[in-house]
């Protein structure tokens, strides 16, 4: 946030910072890849229960879905704030981001709990271990993005987050988004798709 | 920030030369620590029925070796050049994120520590013995090293350390490619770049993609071991096939991964020492890129012997003969770029020559193993561990000490003993050939590998002692290398900009360069800038003095104390202690915070 805004030439004529978190992502979707690849692979391989179609609940993720969703369209228009340098709607959608992401966390928190109270943890069965592990890597990324949405409005609320700081806002939403699409990639295969 | 000298400078270092030194020293001790462990392996087996080490130890001696070389020797050697040198060879004044890269090198060091205080452990977890080191393998087959099999903190130990140094080399993979994107000297276009800045490249193109499924499988195991999950438990329908997937999917682009760079430096060496452009750069090149894609459909060949059917093993036989295409089009170019040549024979040249012919044998016994009904009789035999050694001792090693002699007096200003490096090559040369050659016919008369002992009546006691012999004479040759780095320190002549003649960038300035690299970043008109080609005459050096002030980066101290709560954090899981988990966290965010705003201008 403190690097000069002033973009260095570079050869390629992108700044440096997002060509290693286009780099990153192009990583992380070999994570996520593993990870979800790994989950179908497992599908329907459990040899006790609970199985997914006993204990998923559709209609409570796809609110939380929803909610996600909506984090990005506010992540867009924060992006949009700082670019013309309105700080206060800045403020507002970043923290709007921000909470939406949080709410999205306590969905999962919830979705946890029932789901260990019915039975289903990590030591279950298969279905158990991978698709705590696959959520919940997905629900860490969200942790890391929410804490870096809510740095980024504490810099808002202090005034520091100008149009010289819109590179590092736009990166931070690249993150973002690139969370919420492996997300409806994983409610289309987990949740959906049973 | 901070002064040029003392301890403080160096911990708080953000130039890319004295990270890449950092990496060099650094590996060049697990180097060391490695071939340590590889002599009590030779030991071990010199006579049948052995009595140097007990099974143990010696599961934990292979284990170690293999990790070691691959991971802190061969990976952060590597790691050393593209530091120091690409940077200089593109025209930059550093990489795109020095600190970035100062985290690289500080992970990179914690993680080889951790891994190894693994030998020193036992009493921590009150094992009864002093050595707890990772006893499972380098490839760490499930389910071996499931808790039920493997109780103690020995493989803790191994999948802690390598998620550790994942960070490390993933954080180097992304600030390598925007550097070599991104960094380059006006009129440096993609097919000028030096042919060993285009092969770190695709390395680290290779990086990001095959770290990430390692780490996963890591993950899933370190599940399985801490959490009781059953990701590779068969009671529960799993498969530990899965692990060999995931293993393999990062283990076949990671022999890329340790075998393109020394395949770059070779590329560098062979042109200077033969006053002769490379032949067929373009080729050289894409070959280069199409191995990286490739590396990717392979995997499957380390697991021919699993049994998954007749039609996965024709096709990847089929895509590992198919590998082996572009990799001899290289060969076939090196040769040519021999041919007709001007050829000095420098030591440099001497290992890259020499790499050249080892890599052949290597890679022939390679293709062996592409067919599957050879694989069956060759899969976990002595010459699997002979065709590994030829390609990463013949190749990679041969390749990194070409580098070594060539870059050096760029790296140091001072120019290493061309009588005591020809001493150093001949017995290296000699005694890997002793210690390996003998390896194929072992395992093709049967010995397994990785077990500790065997019988007399096996009939392979005199080629193991042969092969104990290689292993020593590689050993001495080390030490005649370790005399000649230490003896550049005060007797080393003095290097002038260009030794060699050399054609790229890095030889157009002082050995070793200011901090700032270019007094002015130069203007590149041709692939070989510093010679005379058809269109274009060598470019002018710059200028011995900067016109203005350059600004270098100051140093800061927030990537070492990141880089200190990844430990930390392995630290928790080892002992169980989630007290230690929340300081590892808190320190590594501590140390992200400050770094992030920090006043810091590249």
């Amino acid at each position: 946030m403190t690097h000069a805004a002033a973009a260095h030439h570079t050869s390629m004529g992108l700044d440096s910072r997002k060509m290693a978190f286009w780099a990153f992502i192009g990583s992380e979707c070999l994570l996520f890849g593993s990870l979800i690849s790994t989950y179908l692979i497992y599908k329907g391989k459990s040899v006790v229960g609970p199985y997914p179609h006993d204990i998923l609940n559709i209609p409570f993720t796809s609110v939380s879905t929803f909610d996600l969703l909506m984090s990005s369209l506010m992540m867009v228009l924060a992006l949009a704030a700082v670019q013309r340098g309105d700080l206060k709607w800045a403020k507002i959608w970043l923290f709007a981001t921000a909470f939406l992401g949080i709410l999205f966390l306590g969905g999962q928190v919830y979705e946890f709990t029932s789901f260990v109270r019915e039975g289903l943890t990590l030591q279950t069965n298969l279905f158990g271990c991978t698709f705590f592990v696959l959520t919940g890597t997905h629900g860490a990324h969200v942790t890391v993005g929410v804490l870096w949405l809510l740095t980024l409005w504490v810099r808002a609320l202090q005034g520091k987050l100008g149009p010289a700081q819109a590179l590092t806002v736009e990166i931070s939403g690249l993150y973002w988004h690139f969370v919420d699409v492996v997300w409806i990639v994983i409610f289309t295969l987990v949740y959906l798709i049973q | 920030m901070t002064g040029s000298r003392g301890l403080r400078s160096w911990l708080t270092t953000t130039d890319h030369k004295r990270i890449g030194l950092l990496y060099f020293y650094t590996a060049f001790a697990f180097f060391l620590v490695g071939g340590l462990e590889a002599l009590l392996i030779r030991a071990q087996l010199a006579r049948p029925n052995g009595t140097v080490v007990g099974a143990e130890t010696y599961n934990q001696l292979f284990t170690m070796h293999g990790t070691t070389m691959v991971f802190l020797a061969l990976m952060p050697l590597s790691a050393a050049f593209f530091n120091y040198i690409v940077p200089l060879q593109i025209g930059a004044r550093d990489v795109a994120f020095p600190r970035l890269n100062a985290f690289s090198y500080w992970v990179f060091l914690l993680g080889g520590l951790f891994l190894n205080a693994s030998w020193i452990a036992g009493p921590v977890f009150r094992a009864g013995v002093l050595n707890v080191a990772p006893d499972a393998g380098w490839f760490g087959y499930a389910n071996l090293t499931e808790r039920q099999y493997s109780p103690g903190p020995n493989v803790d130990f191994w999948m802690l350390g390598l998620q550790i140094l994942g960070v490390s080399s993933l954080a180097a993979g992304f600030n390598f490619i925007v550097t070599i994107l991104n960094l380059r000297a006006p009129g440096m276009k993609m097919m000028r770049l030096p042919t060993f800045t285009w092969m770190t490249l695709v390395t680290q193109f290779l990086v990001i993609t095959a770290f990430p499924v390692i780490t996963v499988a890591l993950v899933f195991l370190m599940f399985d071991r801490f959490f009781g999950a059953h990701f590779y438990v068969p009671q529960a329908g799993a498969t530990p096939l899965l692990w060999q997937h995931l293993f393999w999917l990062f283990g076949h682009p990671e022999v890329y991964i340790l075998i393109l760079p020394a395949m770059g430096i070779v590329s560098e060496v062979l042109p200077t020492f033969s006053r002769k452009p490379l032949f067929g750069y373009t080729v050289v090149v894409y070959s280069g890129v199409l191995i990286g894609f490739m590396g990717w459909g392979v995997w499957s060949h380390h697991m021919f012997s699993v049994g998954l059917g007749p039609i996965a093993d024709s096709v990847f036989s089929a895509t590992t003969m198919l590998i082996a295409v572009p990799t001899g089009v290289k060969i076939f170019n090196w040769i040519a770029t021999l041919w007709g040549g001007t050829i000095r024979g420098t030591t440099a040249l001497h290992f890259a020559v020499g790499f050249i012919a080892m890599f052949i044998i290597g890679g022939l016994s390679g293709v062996t193993h592409a067919s599957p009904p050879a694989d069956l009789q060759q899969t976990d035999t002595y010459y699997v561990v002979a065709h590994i050694h030829y390609v990463l001792f013949g190749g990679t090693i041969f390749g990194l000490f070409a580098g070594i002699y060539y870059w050096w007096p760029k790296m140091t200003g001072r120019l290493l003993s061309e009588a005591l490096g020809k001493l150093h090559f001949w017995l290296t040369f000699i005694g890997m050939n002793l210690a390996f050659f003998p390896m194929h016919l072992i395992g093709l008369l049967g010995m397994p590998r990785r077990i500790y002992t065997y019988a007399p009546d096996l009939g392979v006691s005199s080629l193991n002692l042969v092969s104990t012999i290689g292993a020593l004479l590689i050993g001495v040759a080390t030490l005649v290398f370790v005399v000649n780095l230490w003896r550049t320190r005060s007797h080393g002549a003095p290097a002038p900009n260009d030794p060699w003649g050399g054609a790229t960038l890095e030889w157009a300035i002082p050995s070793p360069p200011p901090p700032y690299n270019f007094s002015v970043i130069p203007t590149v008109a041709s692939r070989l800038p510093r010679w005379k080609t058809e269109h274009h005459d060598p470019m002018p050096d710059p200028p011995a003095a900067p016109p203005a002030p350059v600004h270098v980066p100051g140093g800061s101290w927030w990537p070492p104390v990141a880089a200190l709560g990844l430990p930390v954090l392995a630290l928790a899981l080892l002992t169980h202690h989630l007290w230690l988990a929340f300081l590892g966290v808190a320190i590594m965010l501590y140390g992200i915070y400050r770094w992030a705003f920090e006043p810091f201008e590249i």
